[in-house]
């Protein structure tokens, strides 16, 4: 069993009704469509990614299906001028922020065109235009460096907000509390966004810690920690909201854990199958956020068949052609192993370079 | 010009550095309000205040995480951990982020940053105050490992890390840190990294240390002419990037090799440097290559004086490469 621990969260959105609890955040038609097409052009390029994968077109995947709504809903409530450090199961977050397909497909493809150079597997991106930092697959490894670059943004009296995000098995490494410690020390503009997935690959959060939730840590550090329905795309909206303009004006972290479910696998490597009960899946498959936020739209009147055939169809050619021209751009030069390692290189590698170009 | 200790050339080139760039920003256990156990960041917090000299918790992942951050976000912050024993929590942090930022993000992302760690034994300090763990930082791809041993070379190699745009692991060799005394000019200058210096030169015998045992290895070298050999000293000071040229040219001219070093033999540097003049000068040695190390041991309290190479073990290595 995936999540236990009390049922008190934050909600807008109710599960299965088409209607809310109220509260509502005043965003206008174009904001809410906004995030919708983010969540759906996350949802497809997830589908295709993983597909590609089965069929050996790309090496690995870290799907995010199901977890929409917290990257989306959270990352929306930022400036553009603030910074994220995210996972690499953070997708939506890229996506809502405005990375297109082809940089998205260039990265899988690890071809020369991918902005880090072949250098690393999916999804371990990181893109400097939107200040989303590169990812290390050691898990919690960013928060800490998080904290430090909201230390410095108010060092330097500038009013950014940093964002960082990690899941339930992320707060267990030691980074999690050294991270949290010194944002909580030094009252740090950040948010830190708990994606509760239920999982760490194969342990339940239920095991990951004796908390009762794991939004109570952070008193621990002394800011406060708040539990929403991370499915609820508004509520994660309307709470990210808050606690980016509680750090923006000097009033330090916000731990915000956002329950949520991991649909698909770990990644590529991983197979559920042997842990979890397709009874789980298929309740928290009724509680989808692209669902649900689509129900609310249409109540709203802003969503229509039409406009999801035609997002869809320009999702749709957006990835197709990023697939088509980007599988055919060649791997990434020789050279490129030997290049960023510092920022000249020195005679040590440029021998091993002309080593290994020899054995070409 | 001046005279000062080792200490004190921390101390002024972080002084100095901090008052031309005020990106520079120093952080770590009790160097604030305290100066520094080793009163290496003395006066600090007095002239520039808290939000640059900043006083942490104790974790040394969150310093060295936070640093790390602070540099990708554009400051210049220098890291200190308080001793180099205590840098392994932080060793995620190193080799995962600062060693790779620049790498993974293909360039879009670097983080340039000193991370200072006093290094060494001779002090009394048992297992956990003494050790010397630059090998574990000169096989990490990414960093650069700096060790200078004399106060001259302790500012300009600062000063240069400082400046660098990679990040440096600048360890200091504690025993001798207010030991040694030399001419410092106030002000301006640098040492370059990656330049190694002939401290003593010599036709019979190259001797490579670095630290607190460059000064064990020239005292050796002096007892060493009473018996008619001339020995030449070369002070690496920079382990990554290597002086190879500086390395290689040395054995040409000698044809016999001692390494000095105090951490454990095993993998330590000194096998580095044995490998490479085995690869490139293979044709010029006279004889074996000598590695006069620590034991593959922890470090011992009571015994250390038998386990850190002194004047004596340098001396009876080079009656013995002389015999060839």
């Amino acid at each position: 069993m995936s999540h236990s621990g009390p049922s008190d969260f934050q909600q807008v959105l109710v599960s299965d009704e088409r209607g809310t609890r109220g509260g509502e955040p005043a965003l206008p038609e174009a904001d809410l469509k906004h995030m919708y097409r983010a969540m759906l052009a996350t949802r497809m390029l997830d589908s295709k990614a993983l597909s590609m994968q089965r069929q050996g077109r790309i090496g690995f995947y870290v799907p995010c299906a199901g977890q929409e709504a917290a990257q989306v809903g959270s990352s929306f409530a930022l400036r553009e001028d603030d910074w994220t450090l995210p996972t690499y199961r953070d997708t939506g977050v890229a996506i809502l922020r405005g990375i297109s397909m082809k940089t998205l497909f260039d990265h899988l493809f690890g071809n020369s065109q991918d902005l880090m150079l072949g250098r690393q597997m999916p999804n371990h991106w990181g893109f400097k235009s939107i200040n989303f930092v590169s990812i290390a697959s050691t898990i919690a490894a960013h928060l800490p460096v998080a904290t430090g670059i909201a230390m410095a943004m108010k060092m330097r009296r500038e009013d950014k907000v940093v964002m960082t995000y990690h899941g339930d098995g992320a707060t267990s490494e030691g980074d999690f509390h050294c991270a949290y410690n010194f944002a909580g020390v030094y009252k740090s503009p950040i948010v830190f966004i708990c994606e509760n997935n239920g999982w760490a690959i194969s342990l339940p959060a239920s095991m990951q810690t004796a908390s009762r939730t794991f939004a109570e840590k952070a008193e621990a550090y002394g800011f406060n920690g708040i539990r929403v329905d991370g499915n609820d795309v508004l509520a994660v909206y309307r709470a990210s909201r808050e606690a980016v303009e509680f750090a923006r004006r000097g009033g330090g972290p916000t731990m915000i854990e956002c329950l949520t479910y991991r649909m698909g696998p770990h990644s590529t490597s991983d197979d559920p199958n042997r842990y979890r009960t397709k009874e789980e899946m298929e309740a928290w498959r009724k509680k989808d956020p692209i669902e649900r936020f689509r129900a609310y739209l249409e109540r709203k009147g802003y969503w229509t068949k039409d406009y999801e055939d035609e997002i869809k169809s320009e999702i749709d050619r957006e990835i197709n052609e990023a697939v088509q021209v980007g599988e055919k751009v060649s791997p990434p030069s020789i050279e490129t192993i030997f290049t960023d390692v510092y920022s000249e290189m020195p005679p040590s590698l440029r021998e091993q370079l002309a080593e290994a170009e020899k054995q070409e | 010009m001046p005279t000062i200790n080792i200490v004190q050339a921390v101390n002024q080139a972080l002084r100095e550095e901090m008052r031309r760039d005020n990106r520079v920003v120093v952080m770590g256990e009790d160097v604030g309000r305290d100066g520094g156990v080793f009163r290496a960041t003395e006066g600090l917090f007095d002239e520039f205040g808290q939000d640059r000299v900043i006083d942490t918790p104790l974790a040394e992942s969150g310093i060295i995480g936070a640093a790390i951050g602070m540099a990708v976000y554009g400051l210049n912050p220098i890291p200190e951990i308080q001793f180099l024993d205590f840098i392994y929590p932080a060793f995620d942090q190193i080799v995962t982020n600062l060693a790779k930022l620049r790498y993974r993000s293909g360039g879009q992302y670097s983080c340039h940053l000193v991370v200072r760690a006093p290094y060494g034994g001779g002090i009394k300090g048992g297992h956990y105050h003494s050790q010397s763990s630059e090998a574990y930082f000169a096989h990490t791809a990414g960093l650069k490992v700096v060790i200078p041993s004399t106060p001259y070379d302790t500012k300009g190699l600062l000063l240069s890390s400082i400046r660098d745009a990679d990040p440096v692991i600048f360890l200091e060799p504690k025993r001798i840190y207010r030991a040694v005394k030399g001419e410092v000019p106030d002000g301006e200058f640098t040492v370059p990294i990656g330049k190694a210096r002939v401290a003593r030169e010599g036709r019979d015998v190259s001797i490579f240390a670095y630290g607190a045992m460059l000064h064990v290895a020239l005292e050796a070298a002096e007892s060493a002419r009473k018996n008619g050999v001339e020995a030449e000293v070369v002070d690496l000071r920079t382990l990554v990037p290597l002086d190879v040229g500086a390395v290689i040219a040395s054995v040409q001219k000698t044809g016999r090799v001692i390494i000095v070093h105090e951490a454990p033999k095993t993998a330590g540097f000194g096998a580095e440097v044995s490998a490479l003049i085995a690869e490139r000068a293979v044709e010029y040695l006279k004889a074996p290559i000598l590695r006069i190390t620590g034991y593959d041991t922890p470090f011992p309290y009571s015994l250390e004086d038998h386990y850190l190479p002194n004047a004596s073990r340098i001396l009876k290595g080079i009656e013995k490469i002389m015999q060839y």
